[in-house]
């Protein structure tokens, strides 16, 4: 049983069309993160699911009922707004049993539930203040109460930490996470912050341009990216990319006036085996290049010279340079590395990514 | 080292030159508006023998509210010559529907707009638009033909429906405009909590816009209170509004010109609008600002 079901669903903003043919199962209790860049209609799809927009083709289905055409409070949905969108004449109370009111619920149901969800989300000292006496974090938190009174089956979230700084978001990242595991409800929750979406996610939708580019648990898609666009989108420094081509198991990356590099792709675990040269892009990420003084036996390493050193802490990113072009290696903080020394770099080709530069898929 | 020099420069006089014409041209609009309603105050607290001597400025030497009392009770509207009072009366009973239902309309207008984008939505608001710049000289001779045939023609109903016709437009129009400032989350989230339409209206929208309530208060009322020809024209003979009394009083053509009377009616016709400005002048600019910053 799919707590949430999207079958071939369209929708178009004056004949512009936003989300196509887009297909999503999301299963009972799983928490999903629909993760994208700006405007690529994650928050579109939302809106989609908690009725909010008219969808122009397709069904929505939540827990095996067709919602297509029913109002938002009808979905057995909860959502969360990215700017809280708490009404300002109400107290913290009132904003959180709104919802019960409209429907209503008797009064003492009504205090139990408020009480509760105040209790969860540590907001009873808060419940008699206007919502503009909040800070943002606790503001966020009357805002997913708010969801949590009504008691829903789906918790919908539209980038509810963007507005946060990155203490806060942080911490109530965690608590999110927390909520989850007690409630047990399904969540779908958008964002644009891989972070969030790794720590949190059951499973991401990584979206472009309204198109769903690989749905899979964050470790799969760290690991081993469907595409192009999923490998560089995720991973901070992004992933290093060589253009070259592929014969006989070997990438060779040719530029005039550079030294070529070749790299032996023997160990990679092609998904089919290639027959004839193929043009190809090799990724690879920063974390998985390492310095080849201290681990003599790696299948592939070249000397380069350093560029521009940015320390973080608990790691370093160090960036160098390699035919004209420049990549990124990140390392512990132990290792001192000076701007404009040379160091060999080197990687295996197990931890690699390739991709047919043609279609920008996984080989 | 000496110390002649302050660091940052001496504190800038606050005179300037462009200051000073800021504030002349700002006493001269004041005056040029005050100066008629000083002599207005002045004349309507003076006898005629006073008024006589011609000196239009001078205080009254025994100011007396005589001429009050008489503009209020006695003065001759007409045929009978019991004052302006029952004019009052009628404006006031003309004035507050036609206020309270054409705000209601103008909000519920804005509202629906703004918020539910049905189809179609957007040439409902150009109509309305258009019936804001029609001059209304225009449309009168239909509307009376309109409200002779329902029978609505010389009523009370008749000039408060006129006034919500032609307040429905700029109200619309103010109403839509400080709706579109709102959040639309606001919105989607009490759709999302199970409020409809007139709940959303009433308990999200409406306690936000105590602002533009105010103005269009302010805006219809001396609109209303301040109107001649539609209550000539369509409030029938019992219903006439303050203002044609007033017109009654001071082109009477019998007896002698009752100067500081004329004065003193028109002052407690204006009594009204001027009121509603010195109270919520505050709120108005605010919410005329408010409207104005997203359209
Ligand atoms: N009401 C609208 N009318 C027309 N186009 C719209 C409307 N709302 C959104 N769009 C377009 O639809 C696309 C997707 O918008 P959406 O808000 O879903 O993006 P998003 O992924 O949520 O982005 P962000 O991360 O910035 O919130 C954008 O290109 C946007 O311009
Ligand atoms: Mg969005």
């Amino acid at each position: 049983m799919h707590s949430v079901s999207i079958k071939n669903l369209d929708l178009m903003f004056d004949q512009v069309p936003v989300l196509q043919n887009l297909n999503l199962d999301i299963e009972k209790g799983e928490f999903l993160v629909l993760l994208g860049s700006s405007g690529c209609g994650k928050s579109t799809l939302l809106n989609c699911i908690a009725g909010l927009l008219d969808v122009s083709a397709g069904q929505i289905w939540i827990n095996d009922r067709n919602v297509t055409w029913e109002e938002p409070k009808d979905r057995d949905i909860g959502m969360v707004f990215q700017s809280y969108a708490l009404y300002p004449q109400m107290t913290v109370e009132k904003n959180l049993s709104f919802g019960l009111r409209v429907k209503g619920v008797d009064k003492e149901e009504i205090a139990r539930r408020v009480a509760n969800a105040a209790k969860v989300l540590q907001i009873e000292a808060l419940l008699q203040r206007k919502p503009a006496e909040l800070s943002g974090g606790q503001r966020q938190r009357v805002a997913i109460g708010r969801a949590l009174v009504r008691d829903v089956e789906v918790f919908l979230f539209d980038e509810p930490l963007s507005n946060l700084d990155a203490k806060l978001r942080a911490d109530l990242r965690i608590e999110i996470k927390r909520l989850h595991q007690k409630l047990k409800n399904t969540m779908v929750y958008v964002t644009h912050d891989q972070v969030e979406a790794l720590t949190l996610a059951d499973r991401i939708a990584i979206m472009k341009n309204g198109v769903i580019q690989q749905l899979s648990s964050p470790d799969d898609i760290y690991h081993t990216p469907n595409n192009l666009f999923v490998a560089g989108f995720i991973g901070s420094p992004s992933m290093n990319f060589l253009h070259g081509s592929c014969e006989n198991g070997v990438f060779t990356c040719q530029k005039t006036g550079h030294k070529d590099v070749v790299i032996d792709l023997s160990r990679y675990p092609f998904k089919e085996a290639m027959s004839k040269k193929t043009s190809m892009i090799l990724g690879i990420r920063p974390e998985h290049l390492i310095l080849v003084e201290q681990q003599q036996d790696v299948p592939f390493s070249v000397e380069v010279q350093v560029d521009i050193i940015e320390p973080m802490g608990s790691e370093t990113v160090v960036w160098f340079e390699l035919q004209g072009q420049s990549y990124a290696l990140r390392l512990h903080t132990e290792n001192h590395i000076q701007v404009g020394s040379t160091i060999t770099i080197g990687f295996d080709p197990v931890k690699a990514h390739c991709f047919d530069s043609a279609t920008e898929q996984r080989l | 080292m000496a110390h002649d020099i302050t660091p940052s420069g001496p504190k800038p006089s606050r005179l300037s030159v462009a200051r000073i014409g800021v504030y002349g041209f700002l006493a001269m609009s004041a005056i040029f508006f005050a100066i008629p309603l000083y002599v207005m105050i002045v004349t309507s607290l003076k006898g005629m023998p006073e008024i006589r001597l011609g000196d239009l400025f001078a205080l009254p030497n025994d100011p007396s509210f005589a001429a009050w009392v008489k503009a209020w009770a006695q003065a001759c509207t007409g045929v009978s010559c019991n004052g302006i009072h029952e004019g009052f009366w009628n404006s006031v009973v003309i004035t507050v529907p036609s206020v309270v239902f054409s705000i209601m309309l103008g909000a519920i207008n804005g509202y629906a707009l703004s918020f539910w984008r049905f189809k179609g939505a957007n040439i409902v608001f150009a109509i309305l638009l258009f019936g804001a710049f029609v001059p209304f000289q225009v449309v009168i001779y239909p509307l009376i033909i309109f409200l002779r045939e329902v029978g609505l023609y010389g009523s009370l109903t008749g000039i408060v429906l006129v006034h919500m016709a032609f307040g429905m437009p700029i109200m619309t129009l103010l109403f839509r405009n400080y709706f579109s400032s709102l959040p639309e989350e606001l919105f989607k989230a009490a759709r999302v909590d199970g409020a409809g339409f007139w709940q959303i209206f009433f308990q999200i929208v409406m306690p936000l816009s105590v602002p533009v309530t105010v103005v269009a208060v302010i805006l219809q009322t001396t609109g209303i209170w301040n109107d001649y020809l539609l209550g000539l024209i369509f409030a029938g003979h019992d219903n006439l509004p303050m203002t044609v009394q007033l017109n009654n009083i001071v082109t009477t053509t019998f007896g002698v010109r009752e100067y500081n009377v004329n004065m003193a009616a028109t002052m407690l016709t204006a009594i009204v609008p001027l009121a509603i400005y010195l109270i919520s002048g505050k709120y108005f600019v605010r919410g005329i600002a408010a409207g104005a910053v997203k359209g």
